[in-house]
C-alpha cells in the first residue's frame, strides 16, 4: 500500500503504537483481554446483551444511571490503584544505584495517569453517581429534570474513561503530570499522543459533567416535593446544589483551557508558547480557576454524607442545620477565591500571596463549623456503630490532620519551602482519601440497602474499613515527614540511602490499602451471596429520617406511588412520628420518561471523534463530528418520549410491597 | 395544590391525591439558562485571555494595521438587525401565524449568513496580509474569541434550519415554541457576547 494512503487511513497510527516492549504494559493487556474476554463470554453465554441494553444502558432511571456511575468508579479505582501501588514500589527500591523496574518514560505515564483517573474517572463518577442515585429520592421526585441528558452525561463520562484506557494499549498517556502544564505540554516537547489523549479523555467526559450539573440544578431548584422549602432540603441535597453549582461555574472554564492548549499543539497557536507573545503562566491560572474548586465539588456531597449518617445513626436531628447550609454555601463561595495558593511560588509578589494566603486560611471556619456541627449531633445520642457511623468517625480524626496541613500549606513563607514535595502529596491525599473516599464508603454502605434491599456484609466491611484506615495512615504519614525534609513529588530514584525506610512503610501502607480494596470487593460478593440473611423488607434499615427511606427497597421505577407532603427537614422522621398510615388504594397512572438508546451512540461518535483528533485520522474525526451532529439532529425530531405506568401495575406493585410489610408484622 | 388526601379530619396530610406531574419541559427555560452561563463562563475565558495576550504583537501587525472599522459596523448591524428579526419571530409565534414566523426565522438565518460571510471575508484577508493565528499571541487569542463567537453563529443557523423543519412539519406545537424560545434566548446571547467582542476587541483596538 503506498506510503500516503497508510497515513490517510491510520493517521500517525502505526504498529509501533502498540507498546510491545514494555513487559508489564503486554501482561497487563493479557490480563484485561482475558478478563474481559471472559465477562463478554459470561454475558453472552447468559443471554445478559438484550437485558443489559434494555434495561440498563439505555434506562433514562436515575437510579439505575446512579448505580451505572458507581460501577464505573470502582472499576477505574482497580486502575488507578494500580498505578499507586506500582509507584509506592518503585519508590520503595529504587535506592543505592537500583534504577528500580519502571523506566522513565512509563513512570511518567503512570503517576500522570495515576492523578487523572483518581480524580475525572473515580472521585467524578462515584460522587455524582451518588447524587443521581440519592437527590430525587431525597426530594420526592419521580426522576431528574431531563432523564434523557443524564443517560447522555454518564455515557460521556463512560466515554472519557475508555479513552484513557485504551492510552495504556495503544500509544501512550501524558508524562506531563494529571494539569499538564505547558510548555512541557505543548508540542514541542511532548511530540506524542499522551497529551492528546489527555485533552480529548477529558473534553469528551467534561461534556458530560457540565451537564450533569445543569441537570442536577435543575432538579433541585424544580422537582421538589410540595413543602419542601430550600430550608427543608436535606443536607445531602443542600450539599449536593453547591456542588453543582461549582460544576457548571467551573467545567467550562476547563473546556476552555484545554480548548486552548489544543489550539496550540494541532494549529500551532502561541497562548501558553515561550515564544510569540505566549504566556505559560496563564494556563497555569485558567487550569487552577477550575481545578480548586474541583477539590470542593469533590468533597461537599460527601459533607452532606456525613450529615445524614451522623444523624441518623446518632437517632437526633442534625445539630446546626441552618449553619450547616450556610457554611455549605459559604465553602462554595470561597472556593472561587483561593486559586492561586496552588501556585505561590510563581512570583505573583506578596500582597497577591497575602489576599490568596489569607482567603484559603478562611475556608477552614465554616468546615470547623461542620466538624462541631457534627460532634453536637453525636453529644448525648444513642450512637449506633455501624459502618457508615464508623466510617464518619475515621473521616473526623483524619480529615481534621489533613486540614490544618492544608492551613500550614495556606501560609505562603511555608508554602515556599513545601511547595511541590511529598507534604503537599501527603496533604491532599490526607484530604481525598479520608475526606473523599471515606465518604463514599460511608454512603455505599449507608444506601446500598436502599439501592437492592437487601445490607452490606458487615464483617468484610470492617475489615475494609480496618485495613484502609490504618493502610492510610501508614501510607502517608511518612510522606509528610519525608515532605519536610524537602523530598520533592514524582521522583523516580533516590540517591540518598538514609529516606527509604519512610518509603518502605509507605508501600506498606499501600498493601494494606490493597487488602481493603479487596475487602471491599469481597464484601460485595458475600453480601450478594448472603441477600437473604441480609435482606431488608422494610425499605428503611436503619431508622432513617428523610424521604427515600420511606418508599420500598429498591424502589419502584416511579419512586413514589403518591407525591409526598412535606411539613419538616427530616420530612420522614416527621410522617413516623406523626403515625403515617401507608396508602393502600387510589393509585393514578404515572407519567414516566421512555428508555432511549441515543445516548450511548452519542457518547460511541465522540469516542470516535476523539480517537481520530488524537492519531490525526482525520477523516474519522471528520465523519464521527458529522453522524454526531446528525445523530443529535435526528434525536429531535422523536417528539415521543414518555409514556404513563398504568394504574394496574402502580396498584400490583404497591399491593406486593403491602404483603412484604404484613409478613414483618 | 391539587386536593389532598385527608385521612380523619384534621389528620396530618402526607401526600398528593392526584398525579400532579410536573408539567413536560417545565425546566428546560431554567436549564437552557444555566447551559447559557455556562457557555458565557467559555466566552469570559476568551476574553480574559485576550485581556492577557492582546498587547503581545510579536513584533507582528496591531489591531491598527488590521481592523476595518467599516466593515465591521457592516458587520455589526447585520447581527443586531437578525436578533431584532427573532424578535418579529417571536411575536408571530405568539400569534400563532406559521408562515410569518417562518418567514421571519429565514429573514434572521439571513442575517446570521451575512454576518458570517463577513466575517470570513476578514478572516480570509488577515490571513491574506499574513496575519494569522500562528503569528502572535494577540492574533492567536483574536481568531479564537472571534472564531468561536462565529462558530456558535454558525451552530444557531444549523439549530435554526433544524426547527423551520420541524414548525413546518409539525406546526406551532407547545414543544416546539419551547425550542424556539430557548433558540431565541441563544440568537440574543451571541448578541450580547458580540457586543463585547465589538467593543472591547475592535474598539478599544483602534485605541491602543
Amino acid at each position: 500500500m503506498p506510503d500516503t494512503l497508510t497515513k490517510f487511513i491510520f493517521g500517525r497510527l502505526t504498529l509501533d503504537a502498540l507498546p510491545l516492549h514494555e513487559p508489564i504494559v503486554v501482561a497487563t493487556f493479557a490480563a484485561v483481554a482475558l478478563g474481559g474476554i471472559a465477562l463478554l463470554g459470561v454475558i453472552t453465554y447468559f443471554k445478559l446483551w438484550g437485558y443489559l441494553w434494555r434495561e440498563w444502558f439505555t434506562s433514562v432511571d436515575h437510579k439505575k444511571i446512579g448505580i451505572m456511575y458507581m460501577v464505573l468508579g470502582l472499576v477505574m479505582l482497580l486502575r488507578g490503584f494500580s498505578d499507586a501501588i506500582m509507584m509506592r514500589l518503585q519508590q520503595a527500591i529504587a535506592f543505592n544505584g537500583s534504577e528500580g523496574y519502571l523506566n522513565s518514560h512509563h513512570y511518567d505515564q503512570i503517576f500522570t495517569a495515576h492523578g487523572v483517573i483518581m480524580i475525572f474517572f473515580v472521585a467524578m463518577p462515584f460522587v455524582t453517581g451518588l447524587m443521581n442515585f440519592v437527590v430525587p429520592l431525597q426530594i420526592g421526585a419521580r426522576d431528574v429534570s431531563f432523564p434523557f441528558l443524564n443517560n447522555f452525561s454518564f455515557w460521556m463520562t463512560v466515554g472519557g474513561a475508555i479513552l484513557v484506557m485504551a492510552s495504556l494499549f495503544v500509544g501512550e498517556f501524558a508524562r506531563t503530570g494529571w494539569l499538564a502544564y505547558p510548555p512541557l505540554s505543548g508540542i514541542g516537547y511532548s511530540p506524542d499522543v499522551g497529551v492528546d489523549y489527555y485533552i480529548w479523555a477529558l473534553q469528551v467526559a467534561g461534556v458530560g459533567t457540565t451537564l450533569s450539573g445543569i441537570n442536577l440544578i435543575c432538579t433541585i431548584i424544580k422537582m421538589r416535593a410540595p413543602g419542601m422549602t430550600m430550608m427543608r432540603m436535606p443536607v445531602f441535597t443542600w450539599t449536593s446544589l453547591c456542588t453543582n453549582v461549582l460544576i457548571v461555574a467551573s467545567f467550562p472554564v476547563l473546556t476552555a483551557v484545554l480548548s486552548l492548549l489544543a489550539l496550540d499543539r494541532y494549529v500551532g497557536t502561541n497562548f501558553f508558547t515561550n515564544d510569540f507573545g505566549g504566556n505559560p503562566m496563564m494556563y497555569v491560572n485558567l487550569i487552577w480557576i477550575w481545578g480548586h474548586p474541583e477539590v470542593y465539588i469533590l468533597i461537599l456531597p460527601l459533607f452532606g454524607v456525613f450529615s445524614e449518617v451522623t444523624s441518623t445513626f446518632s437517632g437526633k436531628r442534625l445539630f446546626g442545620y441552618t449553619s450547616m447550609v450556610y457554611a455549605t454555601v459559604v465553602i462554595t463561595i470561597l472556593s472561587y477565591l483561593v486559586w492561586l495558593h496552588h501556585f505561590f511560588t510563581m512570583g505573583s509578589g506578596a500582597s497577591v500571596n497575602s489576599f490568596f494566603g489569607i482567603t484559603t486560611m478562611i475556608i477552614s471556619i465554616p468546615t470547623g463549623a461542620k466538624i462541631f456541627n457534627w460532634l453536637f449531633t453525636m453529644y448525648r445520642g444513642r450512637i449506633r456503630f455501624e459502618l457508615p457511623m464508623m466510617w464518619t468517625m475515621a473521616f473526623m480524626l483524619t480529615f481534621v490532620v489533613g486540614g490544618m496541613t492544608g492551613v500550614l500549606l495556606a501560609v505562603p513563607p511555608a508554602d515556599f519551602v513545601l511547595h511541590n514535595s511529598l507534604f503537599l502529596i501527603a496533604h491532599f491525599h490526607n484530604v481525598i482519601i479520608g475526606g473523599v473516599l471515606f465518604g463514599l464508603f460511608a454512603g455505599i454502605a449507608y444506601w446500598w440497602p436502599k439501592a437492592f434491599g437487601f445490607k452490606l456484609d458487615p464483617f468484610w466491611g470492617k475489615v475494609s474499613f480496618w485495613c484502609w484506615v490504618v493502610g492510610f495512615w501508614f501510607a502517608f504519614m511518612p510522606l509528610y515527614i519525608l515532605g519536610l525534609m524537602g523530598v520533592t513529588r514524582r521522583m523516580r530514584v533516590f540517591d540518598d540511602p538514609s529516606l527509604q525506610i519512610w518509603f518502605v512503610i509507605a508501600a506498606f501502607g499501600a498493601v494494606l490499602i490493597a487488602f481493603g480494596i479487596a475487602a471491599f470487593l469481597i464484601q460485595i460478593f458475600v453480601s450478594i451471596r448472603k441477600r437473604e440473611a441480609l435482606t431488608d423488607p422494610t425499605g428503611d434499615p436503619w431508622d432513617g429520617r428523610t424521604l427515600e427511606w420511606s418508599t420500598s427497597s429498591p424502589p419502584p421505577a416511579y419512586n413514589f406511588a403518591f407525591t409526598p407532603v412535606v411539613r419538616d427537614n427530616d420530612a420522614w422522621w416527621d410522617m413516623k412520628k406523626a403515625g403515617y398510615i401507608r396508602p393502600l388504594s387510589g393509585f393514578k397512572p404515572i407519567h414516566m420518561p421512555s428508555n432511549t438508546g441515543t445516548g450511548v451512540i452519542l457518547a460511541a461518535f465522540s469516542v470516535a471523534l476523539g480517537f481520530g483528533l488524537i492519531w490525526y485520522i482525520w477523516w474519522l474525526a471528520a465523519l464521527s463530528f458529522v453522524c454526531l451532529i446528525a445523530t443529535a439532529i435526528g434525536h429531535t425530531f422523536n417528539y415521543h418520549r414518555d409514556f404513563h405506568i398504568p394504574a394496574a401495575e402502580v396498584t400490583q406493585t404497591e399491593a406486593a410491597r403491602t404483603t412484604l410489610l404484613a409478613a414483618q408484622g | 395544590m391539587a386536593s389532598t388526601a385527608t385521612m380523619a379530619g384534621t389528620e396530618p396530610v402526607f401526600h398528593l391525591e392526584e398525579e400532579h406531574a410536573h408539567a413536560e419541559g417545565s425546566s428546560t427555560m431554567l436549564g437552557f439558562w444555566l447551559y447559557l452561563m455556562s457557555d458565557c463562563l467559555i466566552f469570559a475565558m476568551l476574553f480574559a485571555a485576550y485581556g492577557v495576550l492582546g498587547g503581545n504583537y510579536a513584533a507582528g501587525p496591531a489591531p491598527k494595521d488590521l481592523f476595518d472599522l467599516d466593515l465591521v459596523a457592516v458587520n455589526t448591524t447585520m447581527l443586531l438587525l437578525s436578533s431584532i428579526t427573532y424578535g418579529f419571530a417571536m411575536l408571530t409565534m405568539d400569534k400563532g401565524r406559521v408562515a410569518a414566523t417562518q418567514a421571519w426565522l429565514a429573514v434572521t438565518g439571513l442575517f446570521g449568513l451575512a454576518f458570517l460571510s463577513i466575517e470570513l471575508y476578514e478572516f480570509a484577508h488577515m490571513i491574506h496580509e499574513g496575519a494569522t493565528p500562528q503569528r502572535s499571541a494577540f492574533l492567536s487569542s483574536f481568531f479564537t474569541l472571534v472564531g468561536t463567537h462565529g462558530l456558535h453563529v454558525t451552530f444557531g443557523i444549523v439549530w435554526m434550519v433544524t426547527l423551520m423543519t420541524q414548525v413546518a412539519r409539525f406546526g406551532l406545537t407547545e414543544a416546539n415554541r419551547r425550542r424556539l424560545m430557548c433558540l431565541s434566548m441563544f440568537w440574543h446571547f451571541l448578541d450580547v457576547v458580540w457586543i463585547g467582542v465589538f467593543t472591547f476587541v475592535y474598539l478599544m483596538g483602534m485605541l491602543r
